[in-house]
C-alpha cells in the first residue's frame, strides 16, 4: 500500500514540475511561482547563503524541506524530485532480471561516495563566491533539459504551436548531457543518484539524524537477500541499512515476507550506518578544491579585467561577482524569455559563467516592457524589476541598460551602401527614440544627387536591448550591434561621462 | 509446376532432408529440384522488384532542370464592392466615444450590410503591431476594434478573424493591445501569427513577386483594414496603406530599401473592402512605437471610406503633414488606387 502511496507522489510531483515548466512561458506564465521545486532545493539555498551571504527570500521554502529530511529521512529522492523520478522509471533499462543479479547491482560500492566529493567541491566553490551547483543539481538539470533541449524540439516540430521557434546556441551539449545522465541507468538502475547528485549527498548527510529509518529486525532476517533486489539507492539493506544512501523507497518491505525490514520510528541505532564512506581526508579534500578553484580560475579569465562585448546580461541581472554568485543556469530565464533571446553562455562569461545566461540580439531581442526573467530567476540572481524602473522616464530617471547598440558603419545600409533603410530607428522602442536620423543629401555613383536618412545612436537613451540588431536587415552579423559597454548594472562599465543621467 | 505440389499433399519430408538433397547438383528427386526452382525465382523476382522500385523512385523524384518543381502560387481575390453612383465615398465622425463614432461612420457609408452579405467570411486587420498599451496609441483602439467585429457579425458574417503579424512578441502585443481580449469579447476569431499561419501568394507587384502572407487574407471573401495613425520616420506616416506590411511574414525588414513602392505593390494586392481608420489617439511623435504619453494627441476621430489614399492623405493631414509630400500617396495615386484630394469626394462629417 505504502508503495502506491509512493508512486502516486511521484507521478503527481512529475506532473506538477511539468506544468510548472510547460506554464512557464509568457503565454501561460500569468503569477505563477514555475520555480517552487528549486526554491524547495536547501542546496539552492546553501551555497547561495554561502556565496552571497544573504537568503533569497523564496528560498526560504527550502526550510520545510530540511525539516523534513530530518524527520523522515532521504526521502526526497524517491518521493518528490522529478528527476528522481525519470531515473526511478529509466532504472529499469540497466535492471538485471534474476534476483541475486540485482541484488548485485544494488549493493554499495566505492564509487557511490563521489557525489560527496561533488557536494564538498560545490560548496568550496560557494563559499569562494562561485555558485556551480547548477551545474549537477538534478532540478536545475531537469529544467534545463526541458527547457533548453526537449521541449523546443518538440515545440519546433509541431510548427512553434507551444511556442514560437526556439534555439539555443550550442544546446547541443545541454540534450547530451540531460540524456547522458537518463542513459546512465544502462549502467547500473539510478546511476546518476548513487553517484553524481550533490543534492541527494546533501540529503543523505541530512538523513544521518533522520526518526524514521528502515531498520531490519535481525531475529526475523534469514538472510534471504530479497530486500536489496529493487532498493534505490543501494543502500545495503542486506548488510546494515545505510541512512545517508536510503532513499525510503520502501521496496525492501515488500519483498520482505517476514516482517524484518520496515520504516520505523526511532529505530536503535546500531541498526543503521550513518557515516559515509568518504574519508575526512578526501571530505577536506574536495572542499579545498572548490574553495582554491575560484582564485585559480579567475587567475586565468578573471570575472572583468577583459569583459565580453557579449556578455549581455538579462535586465536586473546583478552586477557580475553577485551575479556569479547567485546564478544556478537553470535555464529558468532562458525558457521564459518571450523572444528567446536569453542563451545558455558558452565561453562569453568565463569558465564560471558557462551555460549562464546572455542576451544574443540577433536571436532575440530584450522585449521593452517585459520582466519575466527577473520574475521566474529562483536565486535574485536577476531581481524582479517593475517595468517601470525597467523603461525609466528621461530625463529624471535613466532605464535599466543592457549595453549599448553601436553602428558597423561598413555594414549598414545606408552608411555602407547609400540605400534607404533605417528599420532600426523604426523599432527603437524608446520615446524619445535612442536611433535617431539626419537627413543628407549625397552624391551617388552615377553623379546624380541622393537624398538619405542616416542613422545615429543617443547613447543617453539606448537600453541596449537589441531590437535594432535583431530586426536589421543585414542578415549575418548585423549593422547595428549591442555591446555590453554601458550596461547600467556595473558602474565601471559605464561610458559616458554623466552615467546616463542627463 | 503442378505436379511439383503432389509431394507435399501426399508424403511429408521432413523439412532438412529436403534442403540436404536440394544441394546435392542433380542428385535429387523431380520434386526437389522443382521446389528449388521456386526459390530460385522468388530471388530473381524479390531483385527485380528492387531493382524496378529504386530507378522508378529515383526517376520520379528528378527535376528537369535542376531548380526543383515550378508551383503556381495564388492569387489574392478583389475584396471590394461595386460602387453606387451618388453614395457617401468618404465619413469623417468626431466624438468622444470611439465605438459610437465607428458606428456612425459606417452607417454613414451605407451601412455594414453594404459591405459584408450574410455567410462571407471576413478578417479584420487592426494595427496589432507592438508591445504596447492603448493609451500609447502604438496600436489600433480596441474599442473600435470590438465594435467593428460587432458590426462584421451583425451583418451575419460566418466567420470572422481579427489578425496582424506583430513586429514586437505576438502574444504579448496581442495582449498588451487590448486587442485579442476585445476582440474575443466581441466574437471574433484571433489568428496569432505563428508559423502554420501563413501561405505563400503571388504579389504581381512592380517591386515585390510573392510574399508570405497570413491564411485569412487568402481565404476571406471580405477584408477591413482598420489601421491607426502614427508618425514613422522612414516612410513620414503608417497609416492605412502601410498597414498591409502587418500581413507579411518572412525578411520583411527588406522591403524598407524602397518603402513607398512596397507599400503600393502591397494595398494593389490586398484590395480591401473598407477602410476605418482609427484616429481616436494618433502618436505624433517617435512613431510607430511611441511609448510615451507626451507623443500622443487625442483627437476622437473615425474616418472610413474604401478609397485608401483619401483615408492617408486626411490622416496625413492630422499629423500635420502635406500629403503629397509623402511618396506612397503619390504613388498610390499614380497606380490607380485612389485621390488624396480627399475633400472631392463625397463626404459626410459629423459631430465635432
Amino acid at each position: 500500500m505504502f508503495l502506491w502511496l509512493r508512486r502516486s507522489y511521484q507521478a503527481v510531483f512529475l506532473i506538477f514540475f511539468l506544468f510548472l515548466v510547460f506554464a512557464s512561458t509568457s503565454r501561460f506564465i500569468r503569477g505563477y511561482d514555475v520555480q517552487w521545486f528549486l526554491e524547495i532545493d536547501p542546496l539552492v539555498a546553501l551555497t547561495t547563503a554561502l556565496s552571497s551571504h544573504t537568503l533569497h527570500h523564496a528560498l526560504v521554502w527550502s526550510l520545510p524541506l530540511i525539516v523534513l529530511t530530518l524527520v523522515f529521512g532521504r526521502f526526497f529522492c524517491s518521493w518528490m524530485c522529478p528527476m528522481g523520478v525519470l531515473h526511478h522509471l529509466l532504472g529499469h533499462l540497466g535492471r538485471k532480471r534474476k534476483v541475486l543479479q540485482r541484488v548485485e547491482q544494488n549493493s554499495p560500492r566505492t564509487s557511490h561516495n563521489i557525489k560527496y566529493a561533488v557536494l564538498a567541491v560545490m560548496v568550496g566553490l560557494a563559499a569562494a563566491g562561485s555558485v556551480q551547483i547548477g551545474l549537477l543539481d538534478p532540478i536545475a538539470s531537469t529544467w534545463r533539459g526541458l527547457s533548453v533541449s526537449v521541449l523546443p524540439a518538440a515545440s519546433n516540430t509541431a510548427s512553434g504551436l507551444y511556442q514560437g521557434e526556439r534555439h539555443f546556441q550550442w544546446g547541443t551539449l545541454i540534450t547530451i548531457v540531460f540524456f547522458g545522465a537518463l542513459a546512465l541507468n544502462f549502467v547500473y538502475p539510478r546511476f546518476y543518484c548513487r553517484v553524481l547528485c550533490p543534492l541527494g549527498a546533501f540529503l543523505g548527510l541530512l538523513s544521518k539524524f533522520s526518526l524514521f529509518r528502515i531498520s531490519k529486525d535481525i531475529s526475523r532476517c534469514n538472510d534471504c537477500d530479497v530486500c536489496g533486489a529493487d532498493c534505490q539507492g543501494a543502500a545495503d539493506p542486506m548488510g546494515t541499512v545505510r541512512a545517508t544512501e536510503c532513499m525510503v523507497c520502501l521496496n525492501c518491505t515488500k519483498g520482505c515476507k517476514r516482517g524484518g525490514i520496515a520504516y520505523r520510528f526511532l529505530p536503535a541505532l546500531k541498526l543503521s550506518k550513518v557515516e559515509t564512506d568518504l574519508s575526512r581526508r578526501k571530505w577536506l579534500a574536495a572542499g579545498l578544491v572548490g574553495v582554491a578553484s575560484v582564485p585559480l580560475a579567475r587567475a586565468s579569465d578573471g570575472v572583468d579585467p577583459r569583459p565580453n562585448p557579449a556578455r549581455i546580461r538579462p535586465p536586473g541581472a546583478l552586477d557580475e561577482p553577485d551575479f556569479l554568485g547567485k546564478c544556478l543556469k537553470c535555464g529558468a530565464c532562458m525558457k521564459v524569455c518571450p523572444t528567446g533571446g536569453l542563451q545558455p553562455a558558452l565561453a562569453e562569461a568565463g569558465l564560471e559563467g558557462f551555460w549562464s545566461p546572455i542576451l544574443i540580439p540577433r536571436i532575440g531581442y530584450c522585449e521593452h516592457s517585459c520582466t519575466l526573467c527577473g520574475q521566474v530567476c529562483p536565486t535574485g540572481a536577476i531581481t524582479h524589476l517593475k517595468v517601470a524602473d525597467k523603461v525609466g522616464e528621461m530625463p529624471a530617471k535613466p532605464p535599466v541598460r543592457l549595453g549599448s547598440a553601436f553602428f558597423d558603419k561598413g555594414r549598414c545600409l545606408p552608411w555602407g551602401y547609400n540605400t534607404e533603410c533605417i528599420v532600426c530607428e523604426e523599432v527603437c522602442p524608446t520615446s524619445p527614440k535612442a536611433i535617431y536620423f539626419k537627413v543628407e543629401t549625397i552624391t551617388a555613383r552615377d553623379g546624380t544627387q541622393k537624398t538619405l536618412k542616416f542613422p545615429y545612436i543617443d547613447l543617453d537613451h539606448c537600453t541596449g536591448c537589441g531590437t535594432c540588431e535583431n530586426r536589421c536587415p543585414v542578415v549575418d552579423r548585423a549593422g547595428v550591434r549591442v555591446s555590453a559597454a554601458n550596461e547600467s548594472r556595473s558602474p565601471k562599465s559605464s561610458v559616458s561621462l554623466t552615467g546616463g543621467k542627463i | 509446376m503442378s505436379d511439383g505440389e503432389q509431394p507435399r499433399a501426399g508424403n511429408v519430408v521432413p523439412e532438412t532432408r529436403l534442403r540436404e538433397n536440394g544441394k546435392k547438383a542433380g542428385g535429387g528427386n523431380g520434386d526437389n529440384s522443382n521446389d528449388m526452382d521456386r526459390r530460385a525465382l522468388f530471388r530473381v523476382g524479390v531483385t527485380a522488384a528492387m531493382a524496378v522500385g529504386s530507378v522508378a523512385l529515383g526517376l520520379g523524384l528528378r527535376t528537369r532542370d535542376g531548380h526543383g518543381k515550378s508551383k503556381t502560387l495564388p492569387k489574392l481575390k478583389d475584396h471590394r464592392v461595386d460602387k453606387i453612383q451618388g453614395a457617401v465615398e468618404m465619413a469623417i465622425v468626431r466624438g468622444p466615444d470611439a465605438a459610437a463614432n465607428v458606428r456612425r461612420a459606417v452607417e454613414a457609408m451605407g451601412g455594414m450590410g453594404r459591405y459584408v452579405k450574410r455567410g462571407e467570411r471576413v478578417v479584420i486587420k487592426p494595427n496589432i503591431g507592438w508591445n504596447r498599451l492603448p493609451e500609447q496609441a502604438a496600436n489600433t483602439n480596441p474599442d473600435v476594434v470590438a465594435e467593428v467585429v460587432k458590426l462584421v457579425a451583425a451583418a451575419g458574417a460566418s466567420k470572422i478573424w481579427v489578425t496582424d503579424v506583430s513586429v514586437n512578441t505576438p502574444e504579448q502585443c496581442f495582449a498588451r493591445s487590448g486587442i485579442e481580449k476585445a476582440a474575443k469579447a466581441a466574437g471574433a476569431t484571433v489568428v496569432r501569427p505563428d508559423a502554420p499561419a501563413f501561405r505563400e501568394v503571388d504579389v504581381q507587384g512592380k517591386l515585390l513577386r510573392t510574399a508570405d502572407i497570413l491564411f485569412p487574407f487568402v481565404d476571406a471573401d471580405r477584408v477591413i483594414n482598420v489601421p491607426v495613425v502614427k508618425q514613422h520616420g522612414l516612410s513620414g506616416a503608417t497609416m492605412a496603406m502601410k498597414n498591409w506590411y502587418g500581413m507579411l511574414g518572412g525578411q520583411r525588414v527588406k522591403l524598407h530599401q524602397n518603402i513607398h513602392l512596397s507599400i503600393v505593390d502591397l494595398a494593389s494586392m490586398i484590395k480591401p473592402t473598407l477602410t476605418i481608420m482609427d484616429a481616436t489617439r494618433i502618436l505624433l511623435a517617435n512613431g510607430p512605437t511611441g511609448g510615451s504619453l507626451a507623443d500622443v494627441k487625442q483627437m476622437d476621430t473615425i474616418a472610413v471610406s474604401s478609397d485608401e489614399v483619401a483615408l492617408d492623405a486626411f490622416g496625413a493631414s492630422l499629423l500635420g503633414l502635406l500629403p503629397t509630400s509623402l511618396g506612397f500617396i503619390v504613388e498610390g495615386m499614380k497606380a490607380g488606387l485612389g485621390t488624396p484630394e480627399w475633400r472631392n469626394l463625397k463626404t459626410e462629417e459629423l459631430g465635432g
